[in-house]
């Protein structure tokens, strides 16, 4: 079973993202995913210098790729696009149709089919493969049940991706709803996302956490961790996908890690995890129950 | 604005009689789905069966319309049957067009019904002419349904960019985030548009009178509350009133709906080809209303596209049938942003 880092979802300084990835590189992390996945505006980092992140990480033996944006609104996006598709050196996740058209432009039989794919039946997973995907990041929504029926008729199709820890990224939009705090617009957002973490908390007018805004992007407040659901991933999964939240992601790889090596049961790591974690825990999606509940692990 | 290219008007059908309003006051097409999953708007109460889609298509084939079925959720491993026979008796009635998100799906209908004619549905989340392309050429199909997402400039160079028809939203309840990328049902109730078919579902749903005034509920989650006086909205959940950093407001989107009536000449302009009204789980009576509406202004656009004005009169009948009684250009003018 291998570790992977999933991109950065927030917007941090430059060197706070620098200062991670060179944490990342001497971690157990077996894959990281890198580049900029939710606003064409966040420009802390450009490709080259993603790129100049990607070969440090190789050259510390992780699986380097570069994670295509999941919303294309302008040429722009569709320029750096296509300079993520035809580059050579770094396995791409595609995210959306338009990079799946593209990488297969390219020749390109390595790629990652990406969460936002909506691949959630066989027939549909196998034109991927035939497109030339290698492995598939599962959409977060679908439930382990749902996962094995898919495997069961693809057997050994390619390898899966589970998300395994990290809040839970629901939704894109066109509105930036972290200007829309601010009473900004998009265009001229002043960047008001930078160094906000872990995004910006989102509470129902009783004060329980609810939602995530981070840019046009629309995340859980709860953390999604399928510590405790380990033995079941096993036997579903080749990838465990954790998604970088503020604080304690080396560590949360590091728990991961010891359960996987058996070097602590997977109950006892997702306890060691809750008091890294900036909210509380939810894994209903995995179990087939809406994704906010938290279902004890047999 | 090129003369040869009519704009269709395509409106929602959610019952038999809805689907005779909106061809009897000028649509150009329909669309509908079956009472099962495998379309987007699978409401109680809602949709067709086989005997009333016949009956349907009969009715407006008789009148020079247009009928599009929309199978646009996601089939499972466990009820892909569903869908592909959906396909197959859509075929067998003679439909125009299927709409569909899913590309295994599309790959099937279009070996086994060539002659099919396929749209892509908005909820396949195409917002570049590189994505829609990726369809046209795997799959051949003919129209596209843009997310509303896109200004009317980005919308102009998908055109510009692709041989398929480009369908736009014109007017109806605002979905704020991409279509088939909004999983915020899911989390919440475990029903999701993607694979139920359904976002905020009514069996979720739960009002109350509290001390502090009327209270919203979605599967236990507060997402509203209302003074004495105030109407209280569904709790859909994205419209919902929120506290960020002690703040309390709409965080995500207002309960009103999009309205680009008076874009219609900038859209005959860069080539849209259909314009979509949202509101399948709306009266016959709003289908009625909006449909006259629409067919007038797409009428005169197509006569005069230079003198068209948006006429205070129709604006004030679509405000009538608008959520909050208001209306926004939505993403397509860009400060909404």
């Amino acid at each position: 079973m291998k570790l992977s880092l999933g991109p950065l979802l927030y917007y941090w300084p430059r060197q706070s993202v620098l200062d991670f990835y060179a944490g990342i590189a001497d971690s157990t992390a077996d894959i990281v995913h890198l580049g900029e996945t939710v606003c064409s505006r966040r420009h802390e980092l450009r490709l080259d210098d993603w790129l100049e992140v990607a070969a440090m990480l190789a050259d510390a033996g992780k699986e380097a790729v570069l994670s295509t944006q999941s919303l294309i609104e302008s040429e722009s996006d569709l320029k750096t696009l296509r300079r993520l598709c035809t580059q050579t050196r770094f396995r791409v996740e595609a995210n959306d149709m338009g990079a799946v058209r593209l990488l297969a432009e390219a020749g390109r039989r390595d790629w990652i089919a990406g969460p936002t794919l909506n691949i959630f039946n066989p027939h549909t997973l196998d034109l991927m493969v035939q497109s030339g995907a290698t492995r598939w990041v599962v959409p977060p929504e679908m439930s382990g049940t749902q996962l094995d029926e898919i495997r069961n008729a693809l057997p050994g199709a390619l390898e899966a991706e589970v998300f395994a820890y990290g809040r839970l990224p629901l939704a894109h939009s066109a509105r930036c709803f972290t200007a829309r705090h601010y009473n900004l617009q998009k265009d001229t957002c002043e960047f008001r996302c930078l160094g906000i973490s872990d995004g910006l908390s989102l509470s129902t007018r009783e004060g329980e956490p609810f939602l995530t805004l981070n840019g046009v992007q629309t995340q859980s407040a709860r953390v999604h961790n399928l510590l405790a659901d380990l033995p079941a991933l096993a036997n579903s999964a080749e990838v465990l996908r954790i998604s970088p939240q503020g604080s304690h992601t080396r560590e949360i790889v590091e728990l991961f890690r010891t359960a996987l090596d058996a070097r602590q049961t997977p109950k006892a790591a997702f306890d060691a995890s809750l008091p890294l974690m900036p909210d509380a825990p939810c894994n209903g999606f995995w179990h087939g129950k809406p994704g906010v509940d938290q279902l004890v692990s047999a | 604005m090129n003369s040869s290219q009519q704009i269709e008007l395509v409106c929602p059908a959610g019952s038999l009689p809805a689907l005779k309003t909106a061809i009897d006051h000028g649509a150009n097409c329909v669309y509908l789905g079956f009472k099962d999953a495998t379309n987007a708007r699978n409401f109680t109460g809602l949709n067709f069966d086989p005997r009333q889609m016949r009956d349907g298509i009969a009715y407006a084939h008789q009148r020079g319309g247009k009928v599009l079925l929309a199978l646009n959720t996601y089939p499972q491993a466990g009820n892909w049957s569903s869908w592909t026979a959906a396909v197959d008796r859509a075929a067998e009635m003679g439909i125009d067009a299927v709409i569909l998100a899913d590309p295994g799906l599309m790959a099937y209908a279009a070996k086994t019904h060539p002659q099919l004619r396929l749209h892509l549905s908005v909820q396949g989340s195409a917002t570049s002419y590189e994505a829609i392309n990726f369809y046209h050429e795997r799959f051949g199909i003919q129209r596209a349904v843009l997310p509303r997402v896109l200004s009317l400039p980005q919308v102009e160079q998908v055109i510009a960019n692709t041989a398929v028809e480009i369908e736009v939203f014109g007017f109806g309840g605002l979905c704020v985030m991409v279509e088939g990328r909004c999983a915020l049902s899911a989390y919440a109730t475990g029903e999701s548009p993607n694979c139920n078919g359904a976002c905020s579902p009514g069996k979720h749903v739960r009002w109350e009178q509290t001390p502090k005034g009327m209270e919203t509920r979605l599967n236990g989650i507060l997402i509203d509350r209302f003074a004495d006086g105030e109407r209280a909205g569904y709790p859909t959940l994205c419209k919902g009133r929120f506290e960020v950093n002690d703040e309390t407001y709409y965080a995500i989107e207002e309960p009103t709906s999009l309205n680009t009536l008076e874009l219609l000449p900038e859209l005959a302009r860069i080539g849209v080809r259909a314009i979509k009204i949202e509101g399948r789980q709306r009266s016959p009576a709003y289908v009625a209303q909006v449909t006259k509406v629409w067919r007038a202004a797409l009428d005169q656009v197509m006569r005069a596209p230079d003198d068209f004005k948006a006429l205070p009169a129709w604006m004030a009948d679509l405000n009538k049938v608008s959520e909050g009684q208001s209306h926004t250009l939505g993403a397509y003018y860009r400060p909404w942003k």
